[in-house]
């Protein structure tokens, strides 16, 4: 996969957030934003752990504890399935399988072109609006298959003509 | 009686939340403005007879926390808010910061004052991202307008705000943890004593409130706390931001002042509506997923502290999840454990194994193959984790269980015979583990 993070850019989000261990969780955040492929790289971890003046165990620590991190690839796209119980008694499993049976894969699994990411996660904070998916900033309410299905064509097109429809959803 | 009041919630879409000209338009800042001509114990004097308990869901008398803070010499002092809304059902917070974050930073910069504070902090989760920039402006137009900064409305008060982005761990809303995480640490709760007040963030004292607790203080600084207590009941002050999800007719955030019924809030028509499509109402869980269920036959129960507890139930975070006749309560309690088992940050034993131990024999009993014994087991090991557990994660983690066992008995034994009521279980696959 193309790399997409340079080190002059890594170094541009430190310093934007100001390099210091309590903004180290969105310092992170955003490396892992602007990967490309939602995850970070030991070489960025080493880079960033040097920064803060932080040993590199204690920041692989803290990329393994909290949940919104991975160390390893994923799609372009996380697609995130809340599976907290508002969202499970609103049929939250039958959303994953939509979503499994939009992008060929099953939960935890990427798509052989690298874009989406299907993934179970805790409470998103949107359980009014339960079954609910998060895809980077964005949550979608209320999922149906219909809804599931333009989710999915709309971030395909994102890709393809590169702007945003997605929006258009909410 | 009222069935609703917006005492905090008025703003809600109604200004534009990082305006601070808006917000001071629609009465903002004037709490702060009061509070700057009076003393900080008068102030914290107002906070204890409004009786405002913590509104994260652990219910400690902010008055006191404030005042235990204030006995203590060091400094500097902190002022951290928990905006870690992590608790499944619970979505008020997020209401608070993206609507009217003023209003926050407002309750925050009240006890700077109080504490005689420079920094803050405040935690907002990172599934927030969004918020947080919204937040972040606001902060910065207060600066500008001089509600925020150095030399706070030309009086010697400087204050400043800094956002801390948590990264998914539903722990760091523990408020240790949250500390350690502000820190640049994994979220793992501290032993206690000491207390935050003595050693908190940067091992310096430390005040933590709930974003909502905070955003109660400009109100009770503004029309006193006599008047605040006025609006709930005798024991417990003032209003509470309560969140409907799961089947209710009418999911969504209402403010309401304390001595509302549950069947108001559930059936009442300014609120929850009653039960979507018709059906029936089988149990609520209050609280957040380490609340209590209740049954239908505690409709009654007025929502406040005292009359919560002595059912059983209790307020935690403000969440009612709303279930009808179609939830098995075994497939429901399996859900709430895997919620625990991915939140538990694996510090100690009890938590962390006892979930996944809870966990096997609800699957046991969703498939038919538990045994009579398994439910003694469940009982057993629901006991040592409440009482073995080091933080308030484990501890609590078993309480739905526990009144669901007492609740639910028969529904329990129904799965003994491989018969589910609600007809979830023994036809359905395995739902996917974690």
């Amino acid at each position: 996969m193309k790399k997409q993070l340079t080190r002059d850019k890594v170094l541009k989000i430190i310093q934007a957030n100001g390099c210091s261990k309590e903004r180290l969780l969105s310092i992170l955040l955003e490396i892992q934003q602007a990967s490309g492929h939602n995850s970070v790289d030991e070489e960025w971890a080493q880079l960033v752990a040097e920064q803060v003046q932080m040993p590199i165990t204690q920041l692989y620590n803290v990329l393994t504890f909290y949940a919104m991190f991975s160390t390893k690839q994923r799609g372009k796209f996380v697609i995130e399935i809340c599976k907290s119980t508002p969202c499970h008694v609103t049929k939250s499993d039958e959303i994953v399988k939509m979503f499994g049976d939009e992008l060929g894969i099953g939960i935890s699994e990427t798509t052989p072109d690298n874009l989406f990411t299907l993934m179970h996660t805790g409470c998103v904070g949107a359980c009014d609006i339960g079954p609910v998916a998060k895809i980077g900033e964005q949550v979608y309410g209320n999922l149906t298959r219909k809804k599931v299905a333009d989710i999915v064509a709309s971030y395909r097109e994102v890709e393809q003509h590169g702007y945003d429809t997605a929006a258009n959803l909410l | 009686m009222v069935m609703t009041r917006q005492l905090i919630s008025s703003n809600w879409g109604n200004i534009q939340p990082e305006s601070v000209e808006e917000y001071a338009m629609a009465g903002g800042f004037a709490g702060l403005k009061k509070a700057l001509s009076m003393q900080p114990d008068e102030i914290i004097a107002e906070i204890k007879t409004a009786k405002l308990l913590g509104r994260g869901g652990a219910a400690y008398p902010a008055g006191a926390k404030w005042e235990q803070l204030r006995a203590i010499p060091h400094s500097p002092k902190y002022i951290v808010c928990n905006g870690d809304e992590g608790e499944p059902g619970t979505f008020k917070d997020k209401m608070l910061l993206s609507q009217d974050p003023l209003r926050v930073i407002e309750g925050m910069t009240i006890a700077a004052y109080v504490f005689g504070s420079q920094d803050g902090y405040i935690y907002i989760r990172g599934e927030y991202l969004g918020i947080q920039k919204v937040f972040q402006q606001a902060i910065d137009n207060a600066v500008k307008e001089g509600y925020l900064g150095s030399r706070i409305l030309g009086t010697d008060l400087t204050f400043n705000i800094h956002i801390t982005s948590g990264a998914g761990a539903y722990i760091c809303g523990e408020n240790s943890a949250l500390l350690n995480s502000i820190e640049g640490k994994p979220g793992y709760p501290r032993i206690k004593p000491p207390h935050l007040a003595e050693v908190g963030l940067f091992s310096m004292p430390t005040l933590v409130n709930n974003v909502e607790t905070f955003s109660a203080v400009p109100t009770i600084v503004m029309e006193g706390g006599e008047k605040y207590l006025s609006y709930g009941t005798p024991d417990s002050g003032g209003t509470k931001l309560i969140c409907l999800s799961g089947l209710s007719r009418r999911n969504g955030v209402y403010e309401i002042p304390f001595g509302v019924t549950l069947r108001d809030i559930i059936y009442g028509s300014e609120i929850g509506g009653g039960i979507a499509r018709g059906k029936k109402l089988k149990f609520f869980h209050i609280g957040g997923q380490s609340g209590p269920c209740g049954t239908p036959d505690q409709l009654d129960t007025p929502y406040c502290y005292k009359a919560l507890k002595s059912a059983g139930l209790s307020a935690g975070s403000g969440a009612i999840v709303v279930l009808d006749e179609s939830v098995c309560i075994i497939d429901y309690l399996k859900g709430v454990t895997e919620f625990f088992i991915h939140e538990s940050c694996g510090k100690c034993t009890p938590c962390r194994e006892g979930n996944q131990k809870v966990h096997d024999i609800l699957c046991k009993l969703s498939n038919g193959m538990a045994v009579e014994q398994d439910i003694a087991l469940l009982k057993r090991l629901s006991s040592m984790m409440t009482n073995a557990s080091f933080c308030g994660l484990g501890q609590s983690a078993t309480v739905a269980l526990d009144t669901c066992l007492k609740h639910f008995a028969e529904e329990f034994d129904a799965h003994l015979q491989q018969k589910c009521p609600a007809g979830v279980c023994f036809e359905e696959q395995e739902r996917v583990a974690i």
